[in-house]
């Protein structure tokens, strides 16, 4: 029971690593606040696509979602960091993560919103149309809102993963929570570091979980 | 030919000198994936099943672990379970760690799915089936279940597609997986073939994976309508 106190809750290491953990996490919040938004509308451009009336821009559409959420996040941000520069481009790891969790994020978020979109009876549309709205008047004003709705604990549940994704930029040594609290931890011998990220972790994205369970009961009855 | 593209990509002859490692490493991959599956569903239904006697104190329990489980990166348990339990005298092979670690992300997310199946069967079902002499457990196992598996199956693919290509975090912690051999190959290659051919093994292994879950989702939507 001492050892488990000592390894993995020792306040005084904790206490020295805290303000190194601190700057990780407003690197984790800069990727964040970069990442969601981008994710957020970059997502709505394969979802749009994939309702386009030409045949080949719909494939692309679907091609791009499948192939991004197929690849695992950390083998496209390692392609991107470590393959790029083979063909002249040297990223830097804030680029490289950049660009590889974009990619994934906004097909996440491009499933969902598809998915949003396909739940919308086609009698909405007719309707739309019918009272002289355009298709692309129809899709914003009737369409979208809705089906942004009915698929709003998805969007809140994939934004969790985007927040917990980030800690995946540690491995290009991209100083966020999670490489602050490794470094720590290799300095001291000691996991307590990783235990107080963990804490830091659970108490951002707790209540978030929690909102998307009762959101999702909602929505269910 | 010999376009300098093609010779930092796809290099014929480091592609058939590395084909074996990253064969080996899908092989790698596909057994970590099918155990974390196994176990990570199984307890995530069981765990659903033992809160559906809602017993307070265990429920608790149950609640905090899947929760925490849901809001940690997988990447901060791996490390904590990696790095700290030799610390308590507990020597595990690195793709144990991985393995325990994702099938406790996976139960955790189960859990929440199998039990949001549950509560949306009606409670007059339930009163039915006990008002014939059917037992708690015979409801649950007869009348509940079957109807609560089938909402859970779309959610629960996708869920566990995520969580399967998970497996690439093992290369941290040094399991000998499909992108752990191919950053290896990178390294003494000095040549980005191995990367794409990583890059490829996943595609091919993942892809078909998700269209199948998207089939799921239609089909089950499909059902309910």
């Amino acid at each position: 029971m001492e050892a488990l106190r000592q390894q993995f809750f020792n306040l005084a290491i904790m206490e020295r690593a805290l303000p190194l953990l601190l700057m990780g996490l407003r690197q984790t919040a800069l990727i964040c606040a970069l990442l969601i938004p981008l994710g957020l509308i970059g997502g709505l451009m394969p979802a749009l696509l994939s309702r386009s009336r030409r045949r080949p821009l719909r494939w692309l559409a679907m091609i791009a979602i499948d192939f991004f959420r197929a690849v695992p996040p950390l083998v496209l941000l390692i392609f991107i960091y470590s393959g790029l520069p083979f063909a002249g481009l040297r990223p830097s790891p804030l680029t490289a993560v950049a660009i590889a969790f974009f990619l994934n994020t906004s097909s996440y978020y491009g499933e969902i919103y598809r998915a949003g979109i396909e739940s919308i009876p086609a009698g909405q549309w007719d309707a739309a149309r019918s009272t002289g709205l355009t298709g692309a008047q129809a899709m914003i004003h009737v369409v979208l809102p809705q089906a942004v709705r009915n698929v709003l604990p998805d969007l809140v549940s994939n934004t969790v993963e985007v927040v917990k994704l980030t800690s995946i930029a540690s491995v290009v040594a991209l100083p966020e929570l999670l490489y602050s609290a490794d470094m720590a931890r290799s300095v001291t011998f000691n996991s307590s570091p990783l235990v107080l990220a963990a804490a830091i972790y659970l108490l951002m994205l707790w209540p978030v979980v929690r909102l998307v369970s009762r959101l999702e009961r909602r929505i269910a009855a | 030919m010999n376009s300098p593209f093609l010779e930092a990509f796809f290099k014929w002859e480091l592609i058939e000198r590395y084909f074996p490692a990253i064969l080996k490493g899908v092989g790698i991959t596909i057994e970590i994936a099918s155990a974390v599956v196994l176990t990570g569903i199984c307890a995530g239904l069981a765990l659903a099943i033992i809160r559906a006697f809602r017993a307070t104190a265990l429920n608790i329990l149950i609640v905090l672990f899947a929760d925490s489980f849901r809001a940690l990166p997988p990447l901060v348990l791996v490390l904590l379970v990696y790095f700290g339990l030799p610390n308590l005298g507990i020597n595990l092979p690195s793709f144990a760690v991985l393995w325990i670690v994702l099938s406790l992300v996976l139960a955790a997310f189960c859990e929440e799915i199998f039990w949001a199946g549950i509560l949306s069967i009606p409670k007059g079902q339930w009163e039915a089936a006990r008002s014939t002499g059917l037992s708690f457990l015979a409801t649950l196992a007869y009348v509940v279940l079957p109807q609560a598996l089938r909402l859970a199956v779309p959610p629960i693919t996708n869920r566990t597609i995520a969580i399967t290509k998970n497996t690439a975090l093992g290369t941290v912690i040094g399991v000998g997986e499909i992108l752990n051999q191919a950053t290896t190959a990178q390294s003494f290659s000095g040549n980005a073939t191995p990367l794409m051919m990583g890059a490829i093994a996943y595609v091919i292994l993942f892809v078909p994976v998700v269209i199948f879950g998207r089939f799921l989702e239609t089909r089950f939507r499909w059902r309910r309508a």
